[in-house]
């Protein structure tokens, strides 16, 4: 065999096989696999957003703030007094409580009449709890008024959500 | 397939899945370029060395085709998503090793040796058992998460197999370490090949659970995480037996091999610093140690230290030296940076363990530095892909295992490539799926085999989410 013809096979083998390792990096390239996040809308409204996060925030840690001084004649528990919940007790710790169909709800009410996210109970700053109606299809009343702002709640004052009342007591 | 779930109305980031695609048929056409590869380097050897085509050309393709073709069917039926690079990969380094062996029964200084037997078809056999082996952990390994509940019989498993060389009856002593068992019939085999997965097992079943316990309860001191002492009982049990490894069977680089497993999976786990500079603490004083008393280990180091001495005493005919390690030095030197072409270098001076420990001195001296690069950088795209799975895979277990096989493999090869080239002591293991050695190959496939399902596993596209039942609609009241 010819010096020629084997020095091009020389060569042409270490092409070949470097050939075969950039096939495989670009395999690797085009493969790279895993989550992905996609940014929608404009970046001005995702900061709004983030914006209206933080202020939502507040509440929260004021809450958690008072969870140490509650005021002696505060309620201590949220009773369901009618609809399919009726008996369900939560106690009142401080925690914010959000109602709705949400799998996520502190009490997820089984109520057709009820929106995903409808209403959140929170104490304020010294300790009284306040309702919010969350933007709801069918609003939450209180003694019969419709909520358009929080909202202090008094003890036993009934709080309709759909079919569902509920009930500060201490 | 990306999971949306915010209606397009809400302006907001979404994260979900790329539609990870199966990419079989990128596959099959990377296995049909990994064994064409080898066909050339065949013809190649035959042409410059009998001046003819060899006339197991056709055989030797369809043969390297016929496994790869297995393989590939398999995965395709029975783990669709795995990593499409892993098979051909190993294929190709299968392939070479295939050429380079046959390329060295072919020498005439070997035949003349009293020792020579044609390795090739044999090592043929033994891939084609390593992909036999690779089928049915994909057939019968329908979830590696099957594995963690044999944690600790894994260990025992593993520590039996460590242990057999050292059992009168079934050891084969050869060249001055034990690390081989007679299988009668059958010829022999080297369990510690074995062992690594089996370890691999056990120390992703057990970091699992103990993870939180090891990087968690621990005292800061000088910058590091001390652990408590409780928990170092599993280290140090891992480097007493890794030191008990190399004492009574001589092995250097297996006992290298499950310490370094072992930190690297516990670093992984764990993320603590101080595991890795314990580690390297605590190895260098074992080998030290050893070596300080043991003469095998002692001129291994010799060897090492000075390779042109022993190659001068060894000529002269004194007892316990070896050329070896400097004939190595020289076939790298000879081949240069574009090598001298398959079947044109003198890397058969090597003599013993030409195909098996020494077999990257041949593809330096033949393929050259370009060439040994290659093969390294194939090396590397196993273990990137070995750690890229491990990156996806969705369960810790999975994670562990995966980092800790490709973590043993990058090891394996470290070791020899090391200790053929001489930045390390050179220590008789076999360079994975290209050296001669049924063990070896039989064993790597298996891992490939894992790894495969790992991979599988992790780049499957997750199920559907359950329908939203937020989504149903909120019945309107109308005042009537």
């Amino acid at each position: 065999m010819s010096e020629l013809t084997l020095t091009v096979m020389r060569l042409g083998f270490l092409a070949v096989l470097w050939l075969f390792v950039i096939v495989a990096v670009q395999v690797i390239r085009s493969d790279l696999f895993g989550t992905r996040v996609t940014q929608r809308g404009s970046r001005r409204e995702s900061g709004r957003q983030q914006q209206a996060a933080r202020q939502a925030a507040p509440p929260q840690q004021r809450q958690q703030a008072a969870g140490g001084r509650q005021r002696r004649n505060a309620p201590t528990k949220l009773v369901v007094t009618e609809g399919t919940l009726t008996g369900t007790t939560v106690a009142l710790q401080g925690q914010t409580i959000t109602l709705g169909r949400a799998h996520d709800s502190t009490i997820v009410l089984d109520d057709d009449y009820a929106s995903s996210r409808h209403a959140r109970i929170y104490p304020d700053r010294d300790g009284q709890w306040i309702v919010e109606d969350l933007g709801s299809t069918n609003g939450t009343y209180l003694d019969r008024t419709r909520l358009t702002t929080p909202t202090p709640i008094a003890p036993g004052a009934p709080l309709r959500i759909g079919k569902t009342v509920i009930e500060l007591r201490k | 397939m990306s999971s949306t779930t915010n209606s397009p109305t809400h302006h907001t980031s979404t994260i979900g899945a790329i539609g990870a695609p199966s990419r079989r048929n990128t596959e099959l056409a990377l296995l049909a370029f990994a064994v064409l590869i080898p066909v050339f380097a065949y013809a190649n050897v035959g042409l410059a060395i009998n001046d003819k085509v060899p006339p197991g050309l056709l055989s030797y393709g369809l043969g390297l085709g016929l496994l790869a073709g297995i393989g590939h069917v398999v995965v395709r039926k029975f783990a669709p998503y795995a990593d499409p690079l892993l098979l051909p990969l190993a294929t190709l380094l299968n392939g070479l090793g295939l050429v380079v062996i046959w390329r060295l029964d072919q020498s005439r200084r070997l035949q003349a040796s009293n020792t020579f037997v044609e390795a090739a078809p044999r090592q043929l056999l033994y891939s084609a058992m390593g992909v036999a082996l690779l089928v049915v952990v994909l057939i019968f390994l329908k979830d590696h998460r099957v594995l963690q509940r044999y944690t600790y019989i894994s260990m025992a498993g593993a520590l039996l197999l460590l242990v057999m060389p050292l059992i009168p009856g079934i050891s084969a002593p050869t060249y001055g370490a034990k690390i081989w068992i007679k299988i009668p019939g059958l010829g022999t085999l080297q369990p510690g090949e074995f062992a690594k997965i089996a370890l691999a097992v056990f120390f992703a079943g057990y970091l699992m659970v103990k993870r939180d316990a090891l990087a968690l309860a621990s005292r800061r001191f000088i910058g590091l995480y001390l652990p408590r002492g409780r928990d170092l009982g599993p280290i140090l049990v891992v480097w007493v037996m890794s030191i008990l490894i190399l004492v009574f069977e001589t092995d250097l680089g297996t006992s290298l091999l499950f310490f370094g497993m072992f930190v690297i999976m516990l670093y992984v786990a764990t993320e603590r610093t101080s595991w890795i500079v314990f580690g390297l603490l605590m190895s260098a004083a074992g080998a030290v140690g050893v070596a300080s008393f043991e003469s095998h280990v002692q001129q291994r180091v010799q060897a090492w230290l000075d390779p042109m001495r022993e190659y001068t005493l060894s000529r002269q005919g004194v007892y316990g030296h070896t050329e070896q390690s400097m004939q190595a030095l020289w076939a790298f030197g000879s081949g240069g940076t574009l090598g001298t072409g398959l079947g044109q270098g003198n890397s058969d001076l090597i003599g013993f363990a030409a195909n098996s420990d020494f077999i990257l001195a041949t593809f330096g001296e033949e393929l050259g530095l370009a060439g040994v690069m290659a093969i390294l950088l194939l090396y590397g795209l196993i273990v990137e892909r070995g750690v890229r799975t491990a990156l996806a895979a969705r369960d810790p277990f999975g994670k562990l295992l995966a980092i800790g096989l490709s973590g043993a493999f990058a090891l394996q090869v470290f070791v020899v490539a090391g200790g053929v080239m001489g930045l390390i002591p050179l220590t008789g293991m076999t360079l994975p799926f290209v050296a001669y050695g049924g063990s070896s190959v039989i064993a790597n496939w298996a891992l490939i085999g894992i790894l495969l399902r790992i991979s599988d596993t992790a780049r499957r596209p997750a199920p559907a989410p359950a329908p939203n039942p937020d989504a149903e609609m909120t019945q309107v009241v109308r005042p009537s």
